[in-house]
């Protein structure tokens, strides 16, 4: 093997994985407030197809993004309203926001399948999705706001009763998990692929949940995660060019299988559990006397 | 005087009135939204609203239709209901209906070329079968090693579908099949009869209907449906009263798969016939809606699953007469249950207004 084609396999796997840090560490700052968004995959494709479709409009990258970003905001945002104020299951409430994700951005996308966009390079991105874990990282365990996300995911009344505000600090960070995942759905329709097709992020936003877990919500594992899970999914692709005689579909479903493994390791002891997982995750906060 | 914002109050006891209402006020703001994204779209409101409602089951073929979508959704939802009820979040129905197929279907395969009166009660049986060890994968690592079902139950969906793939573009391809990923057609006594004739409508529906009464039955009149209910509402008082949860899970999840595996068997060996990859237009997520809609109650479920099967039909339609993409109809089906969990919160709490002097 030499250089020039390991170098560009690792080029492709940075590329790949990308929007998978995106997605996983937009996702895990909801989570580490006690929210589970299971809407990713229709924030990501929602984010993909108001990119493209500005592009397409006004030929400006940067619109194109702001949009994406602000389509992110005003899914969460729905979201963030059924589950915080009225107080909404927020599993099915996540379901439902794939779904009506997966219809809207097929619908709104119809007329743009084909046409064809000048790709951004994606070197930015990489960089910045690197740059994101670690301030989250930073965010998470260095400030005080840090923590006091972290609380409120931990426990909410102890954090209601501190005098800090469950409901805003919760919106804020569901909100930031809406614009990362626009932001890997728009990298994948404008830098990955360049590219609009119905379902293009192709699962990439429960991978991306998946991660949350496989890292045990700590921010500098979903990159680590990320890596693995794109890794795998490039050597699969490499391995089928090259003839290899193993299906492929036993390495594709290597990351869900993995995390699987991964939560039954992490739960089976209750005390790591304890310690990984927000404690409130999914328990509704309700200000009542 | 009153504060312009109502607050929101607890209720000691869910409104049965609300429990009724809300899924009726959740498919009439349905609709109204439907009407403003038709306009926005530049349509007729009325026009599109009858295409995507009323067009679809102006026929009796399209009535048949209507019930050949409902039946794989009631019978799943109706499974979910057991898990629902317990507050256990099986969201993976669309695994488990995925592998009831592949076991159902597999017997199928095995005997293509017989023609006997055992064979679809057999296919039947190993699609529950398979339905169920599939629901029971969650079922175990939840109760043995506290593992959390919601993500499992959910990553197994793509596991058992990579499965499905494997299967028919490898090993049970069908050998006369110019390497479509397909399976060998089933024979003829491997298919779900047909009610009426020159319509699509199985015998699918009536096992649906079948069990939905015997899940009522099971609701309302066994100990066991007391038992999930109970742990529904309160862990604790289940806990207290000794009934052992490790046992609700196992059976609520078994049911749940199987219920699912059947629908899956009924949708391979009923209208398509032979097992290929999209087996499924989702019919097990979906289900989760149809399940919340229908309140987790038996005659609720049957009529929501009519409700989102007309969402299918009518995006057909709209697809074919108004050039929108089928998907419209997942933006129904989001809708739907965003109003519903709005709504929700009129059953178990109550608006008031303050008195502010």
């Amino acid at each position: 093997m030499n250089l020039d084609l390991i170098l560009g396999i690792l080029q492709i796997v940075l590329i790949a994985t990308t929007p998978l840090v995106f997605a996983g560490i937009g996702e895990l700052v909801t989570e580490k407030s006690g929210v589970l968004n299971l809407g990713v995959e229709g924030m990501m494709l929602v984010g993909a197809v108001s990119a493209f479709i500005i592009l397409v409009i006004t030929g400006s990258y940067f619109l194109a993004f702001f949009v994406s970003i602000l389509s992110g905001i005003i899914m969460s945002g729905l979201f963030a309203f059924l589950v915080l104020f009225l107080m909404s299951n927020q599993i099915a409430t996540g379901l439902a926001l794939t779904i009506f994700g997966i219809g809207l951005s097929s619908m709104l996308g119809k007329q743009y399948i084909g046409t064809p966009i000048d790709g951004l390079s994606p070197w930015f991105f990489v960089i910045f999705s690197f740059l994101i874990v670690f301030l989250v990282s930073y965010f998470f365990y260095k400030t005080k706001a840090g923590l006091i996300l972290r609380a409120v995911g931990e426990s909410h009344n102890s954090a209601h009763a501190l005098g800090y505000s469950v409901i805003k600090i919760r919106f804020l960070s569901i909100l930031f998990g809406g614009s990362m995942c626009a932001l890997a759905g728009s990298y994948i329709s404008i830098c990955y692929a360049p590219m609009w097709q119905e379902g293009m992020t192709a699962g990439r936003g429960w991978i991306a949940l998946a991660l949350v877990v496989f890292a045990t919500w700590k921010p500098e594992r979903v990159l680590i995660g990320a890596y693995i899970f794109g890794g795998v999914t490039i050597l699969q692709m490499n391995l089928q060019a090259l003839g290899l005689r193993f299906p492929g579909q036993f390495f594709s479903m290597a990351p869900y299988v993995a995390t699987i493994i991964v939560l039954v390791l992490i739960s089976s002891n209750k005390l790591r559990i304890k310690l990984s997982a927000p404690a409130s995750l999914t328990i509704p906060f309700y200000k009542g006397r | 005087m009153n504060s312009l914002f109502p607050s929101i109050v607890s209720r000691s006891q869910s409104s049965g009135l609300m429990n009724f209402f809300v899924p009726i006020i959740s498919i009439v703001l349905t609709l109204i939204t439907g009407s403003i994204i038709f306009v926005l779209l530049g349509f007729d409101p009325v026009y599109a609203l009858y295409t995507f409602f009323i067009s679809p089951i102006s026929s009796t073929y399209g009535i048949s239709e209507l019930f050949v979508k409902a039946t794989p959704l009631a019978l799943i939802a109706i499974g979910l209901s057991y898990c629902f009820k317990n507050n256990i979040y099986n969201i993976g129905a669309e695994g488990q209906l995925t592998m009831g197929a592949i076991f159902g279907g597999g017997i199928g395969i095995l005997f293509h070329d017989t023609n006997a009166f055992w064979l679809l009660p057999l296919m039947i049986f190993a699609g529950a079968i398979g339905g169920a060890l599939w629901g029971l994968i969650p079922a175990i690592l939840k109760t043995k090693f506290n593992t959390n079902e919601i993500l499992t139950s959910l990553m197994l969906v793509y596991v058992s579908l990579f499965i499905l793939d494997y299967l028919v573009v490898g090993p049970w391809k069908d050998p006369f099949g110019y390497s479509f990923p397909k399976s060998r057609p089933f024979s003829e006594s491997g298919r779900m009869p047909l009610l009426f004739d020159g319509l699509r409508v199985h015998f699918g529906l009536i096992i649906t209907l079948f069990l939905i009464f015997v899940s009522w039955f099971i609701f309302s009149k066994t100990i066991f449906g007391f038992q999930l209910k109970v742990s529904g509402y309160s862990p604790k008082a289940a806990r207290y009263a000794g009934f052992n949860q490790t046992t609700l899970v196992f059976f609520a999840f078994a049911i749940c798969g199987a219920f699912a595996g059947i629908a899956g068997l009924a949708e391979v060996s009923g209208p398509i016939g032979l097992l290929y990859r999209d087996i499924s237009p989702n019919y097990g997520f979906t289900a989760i809606i149809v399940a919340f809609l229908g309140r987790l109650h038996p005659i609720g479920i049957i009529f929501a699953s009519l409700v989102i099967a007309l969402t299918y039909l009518g995006a057909e339609d709209a697809q074919l007469f108004l050039q929108i993409p089928s998907a419209v109809g997942f933006i129904f089906q989001g809708l739907v249950l965003f109003y519903l969990l709005g709504a929700e919160l009129l059953i178990n709490y109550k608006l008031t207004y303050k008195k502010l002097l």
